[in-house]
């Protein structure tokens, strides 16, 4: 059994139809990356699966367990982690804090405690950075933070909305690298991305999404030589 | 080595210090004879206003939704807690068991009003709340403003219309009687048990904004969807603090009722929750200290300048737009940021080279 399972999902926006039954699965330990151009509805497919927008029809089950019916709070227990598009950071509250609140599920201090080491050891820049005000940090460090916070709730997956949005290459090759690191910690990751390149060379499978539908699946390696994703997504 | 206070808890202990600074003065100059009769009628509401102002603040600057209700609350704490010690006065005779418990129910009446208001409005996304607290203090108003009880040997009698309605027997007096409201509530508000009241308020706040609650609830003023993202019930945050805005809401009208000869719910009316915004606004959306400072400020000041009362709500006007539009431009908001840094940077600075020369 994949460990998330999503089938015929739907999802709606008033009329607009966002989402029009879309189907994929991540199994444990994969590296799943979904692609697709601006609009194609990514963000939307992650927020409905961590309960931030409900489902208009379709299911989405983790480790068997139906979601869609699941509220926003009681998913992240359940091992979900999620980090939301565009560095949404609490602005005003110090790094420390901002970690702290990943944890917020949580109530075994020691491990929380653990899990902030290896926050700070993942990301140093962090670390020099505790009591510092999350708003006053660089771009790339407030996506680190994002990335940070959700670690801290010891995911049995993350996924990422687009974690190399407007950073500079030596960044975003940065980030990359500790996607990958993440991942051969054992925390399953589904990254969203629209630097198709740098996600497929990181991932095991991927799924191409346009306008709400799911057109393209495979082996990461095998879309990267894939003519259409060449011409669409790789600027090739 | 010496264990250094979190940057947090000393703000905290210098509003305490401040707050008690402030009283031991005020009690000198009352004893010492030196405190007009004008000055002495304030003090009570010097606290009635610190508390309301605060625990507005609570919603308005941690929570980041606007309120514009502050007096609907203030005027059922004011109302349930006159009720009661006028019902108890002659059973409960020290005020030192009636008050508190009039306090404590003054609040609980309001939490559960403000829970009941709170449960559909904070759910939505958006300034919902602004418009229905709005709504809520002018119906709670005309309401209690409507409202006729009294007692007799054969208990409560209630009415929406006259005192005649009611049908007293001759032995029957009445509790609250329309417009002309309450009389008769015990004077137990004294300005030493509003101190009191005031720093337990103050100490009930900062405990809550230092605390992981308090980080939730600051984290969804932040931003909600991560807030979402991280597994928070925003709804429960929401409705606890403004649960906790009510209540202390509901206690600064009860201390507000028992400093009162005659109290009407007209005095709740949509003026005073502007005032009161104003106060949290003026102070410092998000700074507990700066709303204490700037309710007792703008309070004394309109008594002080007396002669221009008439002008008293034009100038807060005025002050709320100029200070509108040095928070929201841009330009200015940089250049005092700016200097403030710079100044900080001075006094930090000072501070290591202290510490070097030490
Ligand atoms: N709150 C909303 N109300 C109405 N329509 C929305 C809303 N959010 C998204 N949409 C629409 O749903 C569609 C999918 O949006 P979504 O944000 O999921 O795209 P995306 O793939 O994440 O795009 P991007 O790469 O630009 O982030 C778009 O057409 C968008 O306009
Ligand atoms: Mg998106």
């Amino acid at each position: 059994m994949a460990m998330l399972e999503i089938k015929d999902l739907c999802v709606n926006y008033g009329m607009i139809k966002a989402l029009k039954g879309i189907s994929f699965e991540v199994n444990e330990g994969e590296v799943i990356a979904l692609i697709g151009a601006n609009g194609a509805g990514k963000t939307t497919t992650l927020h409905t699966l961590t309960g931030i927008l409900p489902a208009k029809s379709g299911s989405v089950r983790f480790n068997g367990v139906e979601l869609t019916k699941t509220p926003a709070h009681k998913i992240v227990k359940m091992g979900i982690a999620h980090v939301p598009e565009g560095r949404r950071i609490f602005q005003q509250l110090t790094v420390l804090d901002n970690l702290k609140l990943g944890a917020f599920t949580r109530n075994d201090k020691d491990g929380i405690a653990e899990d902030m080491e290896m926050v700070y050891k993942r990301f140093p820049r962090l670390a020099e950075r505790k009591s510092q005000i999350a708003g006053t940090l660089s771009g790339g460090e407030q996506q680190m933070l994002a990335m940070g916070r959700a670690l801290m709730s010891r995911p049995k997956i993350i996924v990422m909305d687009e974690p190399s949005m407007g950073l500079s290459p030596i960044l975003v090759s940065e980030i990359f690298d500790i996607i990958t690191s993440i991942r051969k910690d054992g925390t399953t990751v589904l990254l969203v991305e629209q630097n198709a390149k740098k996600a497929l060379s990181i991932s095991d499978r991927a799924y191409v999404l346009e306008t709400g539908k799911i057109t393209l699946s495979g082996k990461a390696s095998d879309l990267i030589n894939d003519e259409q994703v060449k011409k669409a997504y790789l600027g090739e | 080595m010496k264990r250094k206070l979190r940057p947090t808890t000393r703000k905290s202990f210098v509003t305490y210090a401040i707050v008690t600074a402030a009283f031991i003065f005020v009690e000198i100059l009352v004893s010492s004879g030196s405190a007009s009769n004008m000055f002495k009628g304030l003090l009570v509401p010097f606290c009635v206003y610190s508390i309301a102002a605060v625990s507005l603040n609570l919603t308005v600057g941690i929570l980041g939704e606007l309120s514009l209700g502050q007096a609907g609350f203030m005027c059922i704490g004011a109302y349930s807690s006159a009720i009661f010690s006028c019902a108890v006065k002659d059973t409960i005779t020290s005020p030192w068991v009636r008050f508190p418990i009039a306090m404590l129910l003054g609040g609980l009446v309001a939490a559960v009003f403000g829970i009941l208001i709170g449960i559909p409005v904070l759910r939505l996304r958006g300034d919902y709340l602004a418009i229905v607290t709005l709504a809520f203090g002018e119906i709670i108003k005309n309401v209690l403003a409507a409202l006729f009880i009294g007692s007799d040997s054969k208990g409560l009698h209630f009415s929406l219309t006259s005192q005649g309605d009611l049908g007293l027997e001759p032995d029957g007096k009445m509790i609250i009687n329309g417009a002309l409201g309450i009389s008769g509530t015990p004077k137990d508000s004294t300005f030493e048990i509003g101190f009191v009241v005031l720093m337990l308020t103050l100490i009930v706040l900062y405990n809550f904004i230092n605390s992981r609650t308090g980080r939730a609830v600051m984290s969804i003023r932040d931003n909600r969807i991560a807030a979402e993202s991280i597994g928070l019930n925003i709804t429960k945050y929401k409705l606890i603090t403004f649960g906790l805005t009510a209540f202390l809401g509901g206690v600064a009208g009860s201390l507000f009722s028992h400093n009162l000869a005659v109290l009407q719910a007209s005095k709740f009316d949509y003026n005073l929750s502007i005032l009161i915004l104003v106060f949290v606004v003026l102070g410092g959306i998000g700074s507990i200290r700066g709303s204490v400072i700037a309710a007792v400020v703008l309070t004394y000041l309109p008594e002080v300048l007396r002669s221009i009362n008439n002008y008293r709500m034009l100038i807060y006007s005025i002050v709320l737009i100029v200070m509108m539009i040095f928070t929201s431009n841009a330009t200015i908001r940089g250049f005092f940021a700016a200097n403030l840094a710079k100044l900080k940077g001075i006094v930090s600075k000072d501070k290591t080279a202290v510490k070097e020369g030490n």
